[in-house]
């Protein structure tokens, strides 16, 4: 296995590739442009499509005409570029194509700022486009995420038949690492029965979302969902670090989770049980483990680059049974190790007092 | 008219189910021999009907027709 | 004997269609999509492509193209059919792409993705269906509405000053050096159906002789949204819409094309992208480095000294001795102050966060920039100085500082653009982290500039033995 050391966006990239990724469609944004710059370098060295699209909307419509095709096919943009892609984002869902949808979250609303921020969590969760539809979503927090991730997102989109999101955030994208390259591996999906190639053996097949009558609309959204069950039951992925005898447990994801961790040691060795809880699917989300933690005496504190967003998952999984607070910084401010200990010393010493 | 004679001469065979009644063959045909039947058909169309008799079998009613199958002209 | 019926392009009866007519389309009596729709299936019968081909529905009264014709069949978003068949020709540019549109689909909602499509000179054939009007909606205004034309959204008439013109596409698209044919022709008379049936021929030829793209506008009909009979709306097709959308062919240099516009793509293979991602990867060490304690560095300075690249070097040093290793630009609002800097980690351990906000190594190579991270230095950290940049000193009690003329150094190296690897040298003596020669080694795998790799490895030593000399 060979090791490289390379930036978070890159690593997207080396994954997507190993994956089987054979074609990109994407549109100039910071802080994800350098995704594009190295799809457009090694995607057609290695006999693939890259295309800089006119917009983000064709970008995403492109990934809808290769997904439609059963082809493993990608596009990444940042926030406001992801805004862009909610129609697409929603016919690729109801239509039931795979494909892998990057979003390197910067600073909002609006054009916002280019710093990072995690303040796109609903959009990418709770679904940004119109219907009801749900994304895969991943939270890398390392560049060796950033390709693992985009590796498994591409499985799990060829699995459900569904698009996936990696919600990066600037830091995850302009951090170099060291990324063990995994080997890559022939696709093990064969989607023939439903997918379009302009060829004999699919040429009966129709990839669509519309469904005129409502019986059938209904049947369809029915279908969707038992999916979207079967994925929560299936597919939920976190990191746990310390919370087995924590009094204090942070929920924290993407680079605001290895900023967390720093902190759990120095608690620990101040004598403070925390712990640390890293949802790496943001959809499906953690909610049983954290449900299984808020049965004991217990305290949450959920850590965002946003004014609160996360935090709402994490209350619907405790059900009120355990106190769960929230701190936030946003508009690119990153909070540092020794802020976030204060916040869990305010908290801790609530409880004593 | 011998059987003869009507195998070899053109004709036009139009499915009065599958007529939505526009008129357009009526309009196109060089040779006047389209008409529009008195009587609605299942779906509530006045369809189109061949006369019977004089079609050059030139095909410019089946272009003229929107419907895919509504209307065949053999041109033996 | 010749005769003209349905086309085995069209399925025999029409199953995805609801309700109980399987056999004549949803179109309203007299529509113009049925003809559009049966010329093209008779082309393709006839050029033998019926299982190659993919027809891109839009969204529209045509929207339920795939209930009739006998393909591969995409629904696409409003606007978005050119986008979506490029994204399928260019995976298999086997297949035949047919992007099927209306006039609101392609000339106002997806107007970019069109002009796009084309300017790209994508392989693909365009039919485009102008009547007028939006049809599905209810009879609003289209981008193609004629002045003076009622429409629902246009209860007094379309006006110039209100409402804008009539927008000619196939005018527009012609000035696009890539696209490859370009007409326009009317489902008015016959003689101009069948103009239209060879137009429609030929564009569909073209892809299948890789000639790029082909543009088919086809003025049409809207019975219904008109509010006149078949005939009526045909004859106002011809003296009405003809008059500002003039037929004819708009550009062919499709002819002396053939094949130019085939863009070939490889399947995945497997060991090909493992070899291309393996290749010109440095080796590493066979035990990883043991370091006395994990390295939290910070490296600070002007744009253009190539501190970043400094910072990496050292990451890239610690990665090639199986350390953790991690390298992050400043980002954010600190960028904010003239000056450029970098996080570097290396450690035994996993690494937490990347950004090192208290650092145990500074390196500066300016003055705001030991202004600005001093006083974040650890009690006992090093911090090491260009000297001959950076005039004042830190505080030598709680640090241990080091000042090394680095960009001096660098200029009697031959160019001050390797002070950033003096200073690397400085580094490595300082800290004791690294043998010189593994660092020299590890310079020789990264230095991406061959020609300058003996003036940096000149430089990497003269740092060295600046501080083991005792400066």
């Amino acid at each position: 296995m060979s090791r490289q050391f390379i930036k978070g966006n890159d690593a997207i990239i080396v994954g997507a590739l190993q994956a089987g990724c054979r074609a990109y469609y994407g549109y100039p944004i910071t802080p994800a442009s350098e995704i594009a710059h190295a799809a457009a370098l090694h995607f057609p060295a290695l006999g693939g499509t890259f295309i800089q699209a006119e917009s983000e909307i064709a970008a995403i419509n492109m990934v809808y005409g290769t997904a439609g095709m059963g082809i493993r096919t990608m596009t990444a943009s940042s926030s406001p570029g992801f805004s862009l892609k909610q129609e697409g984002l929603s016919y690729l869902a109801g239509a039931e194509l795979p494909c892998v949808v990057v979003n390197v979250v910067r600073g909002g609303p609006g054009l916002g700022n280019i710093a990072p921020e995690q303040g796109d969590y609903f959009q990418v969760t709770k679904g940004g486009g119109h219907g009801n539809y749900r994304l895969i979503a991943l939270a890398p927090n390392c560049a060796q995420e950033m390709c693992d991730l985009t590796v498994l997102g591409f499985d799990l989109a060829d699995k459900y038949r569904n698009p996936v999101c990696l919600m990066a955030d600037g830091f995850t994208g302009q951090m170099m690492e060291p990324v063990a390259v995994p080997a890559a591996k022939a696709v093990p999906f064969d989607h023939t029965e439903w997918c379009v190639r302009g060829d004999a053996a699919t040429h009966k097949n129709l990839v669509s979302s519309i469904f005129l009558e409502s019986e059938d609309l209904e049947a369809h959204n029915l279908k969707l969902d038992a999916k979207y069950k079967e994925i929560e039951k299936n597919e939920v992925r976190y990191e746990e670090y310390l919370c087995d005898d924590a009094d204090l447990i942070i929920v924290a994801y993407g680079i605001l989770s290895r900023i967390v961790y720093s902190t759990i040691d120095q608690a620990r060795a101040a004598g403070k049980k925390v712990g640390l809880l890293r949802p790496i699917t943001l959809w499906p989300y953690p909610s049983k483990i954290i449900a299984e933690y808020s049965e004991r005496d217990v305290q949450f504190l959920s850590v965002e680059l946003s004014t609160g967003q996360m935090v709402e998952d994490v209350k619907l999984a405790v059900e009120g049974r355990a106190p769960v607070h929230f701190y936030g910084r946003c508009g690119g401010m990153v909070p540092g190790g020794e802020e976030l200990l204060a916040e869990y010393d305010k908290i801790l010493e609530g409880v004593k007092s | 008219m011998s059987e003869t004679l009507q195998k070899a001469d053109p004709f036009i065979e139009i499915d009065g189910e599958l007529c939505k009644g526009c008129k357009l063959c009526i309009d196109v045909c060089p040779k006047t021999v389209i008409s529009i039947s008195d009587k609605l058909n299942g779906s509530s169309y006045h369809p189109a009907y061949y006369l019977g008799h004089d079609c050059t079998g030139c095909g410019l009613c089946f272009y003229a027709c929107p419907e895919p199958a509504a209307i065949r002209v053999v041109k033996p | 004997m010749k005769v003209f019926e349905k086309p085995t392009s069209f399925y025999p009866r029409f199953e995805r269609k609801g309700g109980p007519h399987k056999e004549t389309t949803h179109y309203c009596p007299g529509c113009g999509h049925g003809n559009v729709h049966k010329m093209i299936a008779e082309a393709m019968d006839d050029l033998g492509i019926r299982e190659r081909t993919v027809f891109v529905s839009p969204v529209g009264c045509s929207v339920f193209g795939y209930y009739y014709f006998d393909c591969g069949n995409i629904q696409a978003a409003h606007g978005r059919a050119p986008a979506v068949a490029t994204g399928i020709k260019r995976a298999n540019p086997d297949s035949i792409v047919i992007s099927y549109q209306g006039d609101g689909d392609l000339a106002a909602i997806g107007t970019a993705e069109t002009l796009h499509a084309a300017n790209r000179g994508e392989n693909i054939t365009v039919f485009f269906v102008n009547n007028a009007i939006y049809g599905m909606t209810g009879g609003q205004m289209a981008p193609t509405t004629m002045i003076g034309q009622k429409t629902a959204t246009t209860p007094r008439g379309r006006i110039e000053t209100e409402h804008g013109n009539p927008i000619r596409m196939a005018e527009i698209i012609s000035t696009l050096p890539a696209a490859g044919y370009v007409e326009r022709v009317a489902i008015g008379t016959s003689k101009h159906i069948m103009k239209a049936r060879k137009a429609i021929r030929k564009a569909l030829t073209n892809q299948v002789e890789n000639r790029g793209y082909s543009f088919v506008e086809i003025l049409s009909v809207c019975p219904t949204g008109w509010k006149m009979d078949s005939p009526d709306a045909r004859d106002w097709l011809l003296n009405e819409m003809t008059q500002v959308f003039p037929l004819g062919v708009y550009k062919d240099d499709a002819g002396e094309r053939e094949n130019e516009w085939y863009r070939p793509v490889e399947p995945f293979v497997p060991e090909k992208v493992d070899a291309y991602f393996s290749a010109g990867n440095f080796e590493e060490a066979d035990e990883p480095i043991k370091l006395d304690k994990s390295l939290q560095c910070k490296f600070a300075g002007f744009g253009g000294q190539g501190i970043l690249t400094l910072g990496l070097f050292m990451a890239q040093v610690g990665m090639r001795g199986k350390l953790h290793a991690s390298w992050i630009p400043s980002y954010g609002p600190e960028m904010r102050g003239g000056t450029a800097n970098c996080s570097v980690n290396l450690s035994e351990a996993r690494i937490g966060t990347p950004l090192v906000d208290r650092p145990n190594v500074l390196v500066v190579m300016n003055q705001p920039s030991l202004e600005a991270f001093e006083k974040d230095v650890v009690d006992g950290g090093t911090i090491l100085i260009d000297s001959g940049i950076v005039e004042s000193k830190p505080d030598g009690d709680r640090l241990n500082c080091i000042l090394i003329p680095a960009t001096k150094i660098a200029d009697e190296v031959g160019t001050p653009k390797v002070a950033n690897v003096v200073m690397l040298g400085a580094l490595c003596a300082a800290t004791g982290a690294f043998e010189l020669d593994f660092v020299e080694e590890t310079l020789r795998a990264v230095v991406k500039k061959r020609n300058l790799v003996d003036m940096n490895i000149t430089a990497l030593k003269r740092g060295y033995d600046f501080v083991r000399n005792g400066g």
